[in-house]
């Protein structure tokens, strides 16, 4: 697992303390799971997301990630409904790992307003609550 | 005691190192409100005065010649098989958990796996489960998982015992079971599978040894969304009959104890679970994964731990967690051992056998209770003069049936009987014993 | 290291059981056919069953190489933590297998099944007098079931009284199949808080249990090993609040003859006897799980279970409170005779079986105290708990000590589990131990850590010797082959 100076936390997104990060463009918002999720559970190895259609509830479950290790639950930081889903995951979920901005991202949601997305931690506030779990950790 | 070898010179180091002076000193953390006041009233025995215990023990037992099934088939045991089962790299090792250590139970498993699919057509089947019953539980908490609909339809023709261990698991649940009758037929009615069930569960060849049309079953159970699973208590039948998986099941369970497994009063025994591919995640229990090492060499490790109960824990898709694995290697060895020819060739036989004493009974007077298919066993209407006699049949070494009203389930069964036969019992020993039937023509 | 057993290796390589098959083999004998043979209706018989073809002898080399891959209680140490992998005595072997009980269909009328359930009976009798309950039940094919046994029971107890809870307290050093159980009856867990010497006080119990709970799920001594000398008092405290107890009994080789399972206030507890009473695990089960109960839980117990009348012995299910059944038949009966025929050879003298098991625990806790970190060095039970805080700064983990034991001819302890210990090691020893074994493996262990020090790669790239090194289990679950290709 990696240490917090090594953690990849993106200044242009916004986050929620499960780990998600969200990108808002225009009504939709794209979510994934940011670097200190995919490097605390280690390699994954098969994504559950759910069809597209769906509805998303803000805090509730949408998927989950499974690595030899954990499942854990994706927890969907808006209420919407699902758009798409990053169809890729379901033959590479290592992408997760490897790129969790990027090829990584899981599902974006179509969202009524802004109200929840803008709720949502910042980075620098999200990089600090990150600090204390780090610190707990070591 | 020859199980333990500390001399008095080494448990006087020892005591040294942990710096006791009394081995009681390391028990002073039980405090005296949980502490036990007196010795095991148990006395221990040699080992020639405990054989000679158990001896009586098992010699008060009489096993004699049982036409009787039900959950539990005399077969033979190759004499190879219980030799090989018995190595003790097999039977005195734990779980896999360091596949470095444990490729042999590993690489055996995966191969349980392997036959076992292709014994029952379906994709994948995981390591085992305890028994034909928890399969059958596990399968129908499973199909609710996959289907999410808290009901399912169960035939009534699935073994008694096997409905009770189902009802247990489902008790404290919210999950319901419909149950689905039978045809004069003897076969499961299909025709009444209610909207809004996650599986139709039915057993064949069914409790009452008859063969069921699963083909005629997926149909109605995929017609109403629900899934197909089929249970088995008689292996030996899928080397003959047409394999559930061809007919459309979606989940597959029962019990593998056919296979080289001694009957042991019912137990232990093996129980199978397979599924379609595409329920790989919510399948209980261990599933083993070929992979390769640091070396690019095959090999073979645990896979899929995640769903399971020590990292899932209350989210897991069951507590399993020791299964039946020894009977599982026991039951590949026997799959192996008779392989495709040998399997189709002894299952036809279980048939001929069968076919052969229900003939002799009919004869004897004895009327068939359904004109269905059957494998290695079926249900007859005794005259009424059997019965009375049997206690007769008993004391020449003959347990000759199962009387099927004694069920609370089977009131309705009236006089009727439940008999097996398999490859075991020669035509002298189905001769004999319809022989002495032959009082119940003299009272004809 | 050529002193150690695990330095030279005899290992074949042996191909899958399809590949090793040629067509037209046939490896049984098969019988004699003196009936004439019935055609069965063409439209129900399937194709050949799919299976591989061989002879006897392809099988019986096969599954003898194979079996040399595998490491057993009696290939040497096997210290892994909670599964109590003690010697397993070979005539308990003997035992199970007389063709009386063998050959005993579980169907046959009463009259002809006394001895079994005479043996039966007789289990039932020494698991209550070993544990100071009251009543038995050996339903349970394996520990697991045996919890799942013990939830039901006090789910059956609270819907008898007419009101459901919906909570269990479960600390965390309960054992890892306790939250499965409890879900399985629809109890939400509730974690403990634990104190810093790593045990549940009265105290915590106090702020988590109310009357929505239907109990608690503790391990005695738990996972850390450490005896939870609370026990009676926290028993006293769910009881006070409608609550049960239901004790995990997988560790009750550190308390035969000397703590007694009803005093400690426990009401319900399944007895794992392919830990405790030395029947062989096999490489995953079977198994065997029964489970003894308080008199308040007696009307509970899963059904059949055995009756003595006079001379006489019978199965009932005439309880209309059990849970009802759990096994096809009457449980893992051939594991249960292994159980009773070591429950009768070491009698009174299983006390010595703890004290050794105990003894040999605190000696390899002593010997390794210094070479690695005891997250809680409070007085151990039968197994005591490392981790590898010291030698993760120099680059090695726990999964890296595990596989290194391998090549000095050690079966890794547990690893990774207890959860409350990050990078944990949980060592068993068991009794059946000699000190010269102990010896050895505490050896082993120390030269790891100082190779942990001084060169780290020595530790880090193993094992060496075995059929296979650190199979990808990433590849494994990511690219998933569950089943062979039968060649058709």
């Amino acid at each position: 697992m990696k240490t917090f100076e090594e953690l990849d936390i993106r200044k242009d997104l916004s986050y929620a303390k499960t780990h998600e990060w969200a990108k808002m463009t225009g009504n939709l918002v794209r979510v994934g799971v940011d670097d200190y999720a995919q490097s605390a559970l280690g390699d994954i190895v098969y994504v559950e997301l759910p069809s597209v259609g769906t509805a998303a509830n803000a805090g509730a479950a949408f998927g989950s990630l499974e690595s030899t290790k954990a499942v854990s639950d994706l927890n969907s930081p808006v209420t919407g409904k699902i758009v798409a889903v990053n169809d890729a995951l379901s033959d590479s979920p290592e992408l997760v790992n490897a790129s969790p901005y990027e090829d990584g991202w899981l599902v974006d949601i179509e969202v009524p307003d802004s109200k929840e997305f803008d709720a949502l931690l910042k980075s620098d506030a999200y990089s600090e609550f990150v600090k204390t779990l780090d610190d707990e950790h070591s | 005691m020859r199980y333990l070898s500390h001399t008095p010179d080494d448990l006087r180091e020892m005591m040294e190192v942990i710096g006791i002076e009394r081995v009681e000193e390391l028990f002073d953390s039980i405090p005296k409100n949980a502490r036990r006041d007196s010795e095991i009233a148990i006395e221990p025995r040699s080992e020639w005065r405990l054989l000679r215990e158990f001896e009586e023990m098992a010699q008060a037992n009489r096993t004699g010649t049982a036409f009787i099934g039900a959950g539990s088939y005399s077969h033979h045991v190759p004499a190879h098989i219980p030799y090989l089962a018995s190595r003790s790299e097999f039977i005195t090792s734990y779980t896999p958990y360091q596949p470095e250590v444990s490729q042999g139970t590993l690489q055996a498993i995966f191969e349980f796996q392997t036959l076992t699919g292709s014994l029952l057509g379906m994709e994948i089947a995981n390591a085992s489960m305890y028994d034909g019953a928890s399969a059958l539980a596990e399968a129908a908490l499973m199909a609710i998982r996959v289907k999410k609909k808290p009901k399912i339809a169960l035939s009534r023709l699935n073994h008694p015992h096997y409905i009770q261990v189902l009802n247990t698991y489902f008790k404290p649940t919210d999950f319901e079971t419909a149950e689905l009758g039978a045809l004069p037929d003897g076969r499961t009615d299909y025709g009444k599978i209610p909207e809004d069930v996650s599986a139709v569960i039915v057993q064949s060849p069914n409790f009452m040894g008859v063969v069921e049309d699963l083909a005629a079953a997926a149909e109605a159970a995929h017609a109403k969304g629900a899934l197909l699973v089929v249970s088995f208590t008689e292996a030996m039948a899928w080397g003959l009959l047409k394999n559930p998986g061809s007919q459309g099941a979606d989940i597959v369970c029962g019990e593998g104890k056919s296979f080289g497994i001694p009957q042991n009063f019912g137990g232990p025994g093996v129980g199978m679970l397979a599924c379609k591919k595409d329920f790989v995640r919510t399948i209980p229990g261990r599933l083993v994964g070929q992979t390769v090492d640091k070396n690019g060499e095959r090999s073979f490790v645990l896979t899929l731990a995640a769903r399971e109960q020590h990292i899932r824990r209350e989210k897991a898709v069951s507590n399993i967690c020791t299964n039946s694995g020894h009977n599982a290697l026991t039951a590949a060895m026997y799959m192996a051992t008779a392989g495709k020819e040998g399997l189709r060739e002894i299952a036809q036989i279980n048939h001929d056998k069968a076919a052969y004493l229900k003939a002799g009974l009919e004869r004897a007077g004895f009327k068939p209770l359904f004109d269905a298919p059957f494998f290695n066993e079926f249900a007859l209407t005794a005259p009424a003069e059997f019965e009375k006699r049997r206690g007769e049949l008993a004391e020449k070494g003959f347990a000759a049936g199962l009387k099927l009203d004694a069920f609370p389930e089977y009131k309705e069964y009236k006089d009727a009987y439940l008999f097996c036969a398999t490859e075991v019992h020669t035509r002298d020993v189905l001769d004999a014993f319809l022989e002495s039937l032959k009082f119940l023509k003299e009272v004809a | 290291m050529s002193q150690y057993p695990g330095a030279r290796g005899l290992a074949f390589k042996e191909a899958l059981l399809w590949e090793r098959g040629r067509k037209g083999r046939v490896g049984i004998s098969l019988p004699e056919r003196d009936v004439p043979r019935s055609e069965l209706d063409a439209g129900l018989v399937g194709d050949k069953p799919e299976l591989p073809e061989l002879s006897e002898v392809d099988v019986v080399r096969h599954y003898t190489r194979l079996s040399t891959w595998n490491f057993g209680v009696d290939t040497g140490t096997y210290p892994l933590g909670s599964c109590t992998m003690k010697y397993n005595p070979k005539v308990n072997e003997r035992t199970a297998g007389l063709p009386g009980f063998a050959n005993l269909h579980p169907m046959m009328p009463e009259d002809c099944v006394q001895g079994a359930l005479k043996l039966m009976y007789e289990l039932e009798r020494d698991l209550l007098e070993i544990t100071g309950m009251h009543a038995a039940s050996l339903q349970p094919s394996a520990g697991a079931q045996g919890e799942l046994a013990g939830m039901l029971m006090i789910h059956a107890y609270h819907a008898h009284k007419g009101k459901q809870r919906h909570k269990i307290l479960m600390p965390s050093t309960a054992h890892g199949t306790n939250p499965a159980s409890a879900a399985l009856c629809g109890y939400v867990p509730v974690p403990v808080q634990l104190s810093p010497d790593g045990v549940v006080t009265p105290e915590a119990i106090r702020q988590v249990m109310d009357e929505e709970t239907a109990g608690i799920m503790i391990t005695n001594p738990n996972t850390l090993g450490i005896f939870e000398r609370h026990i009676a008092e926290i028993a006293e405290i769910i009881h006070e609040k409608g609550g049960l107890v239901y004790g995990d009994g997988a560790n009750l080789n550190a308390l035969m003859g000397y703590a007694d399972v009803e005093k400690m206030g426990i009401d319900v507890m399944h007895v794992n006897v392919h830990k405790t009473l030395s029947t062989p695990h096999g490489g995953g089960g079977p198994g065997a799980g029964p489970v003894v109960a308080r008199d308040v839980l007696e009307p509970f117990l899963p059904v059949p279970r055995v009756k003595k009348d006079g001379d006489r012995y019978s199965l009932s299910s005439d309880a209309p409170l059990s849970i009802g059944r759990l096994h096809s038949f009457f449980g893992s009966f051939a594991v249960l005779v292994r159980a009773l025929a070591y429950t009768r050879t070491l009698g009174k003298r299983l006390k010595d079986v703890t004290e050794m098991a105990v003894l040999n625990a605190n000696y390899v806790k002593a010997e390794l105290k210094d070479a690695y970190n005891l997250p809680f060095p409070q007085p151990s039970m039968h197994e005591c708990v490392f981790n590898d805080a010291l030698q993760h700064k120099q680059g090695v983990t726990t999964l890296d000590i595990a596989k290194r034991l391998i090549d000095f001819g050690y079966h890794p302890p547990t690893v990774y589990f207890p959860l409350v210990v990050d990078g944990a090691l949980m060592i068993e020893p068991t009794e059946t131990e000699s000190k010269a074994d102990l010896d050895g493996f505490v050896e082993a262990l120390k030269t790891i850590a100082e190779e942990a020090g001084t060169n780290p790669e020595a530790v880090t790239n193993t094992p060496q010797n075995t059929a296979v090194i650190r199979p990808d289990e990433v590849l494994a679950a990511r690219k998933l082959i569950l089943r062979g290709e039968m060649p058709r």
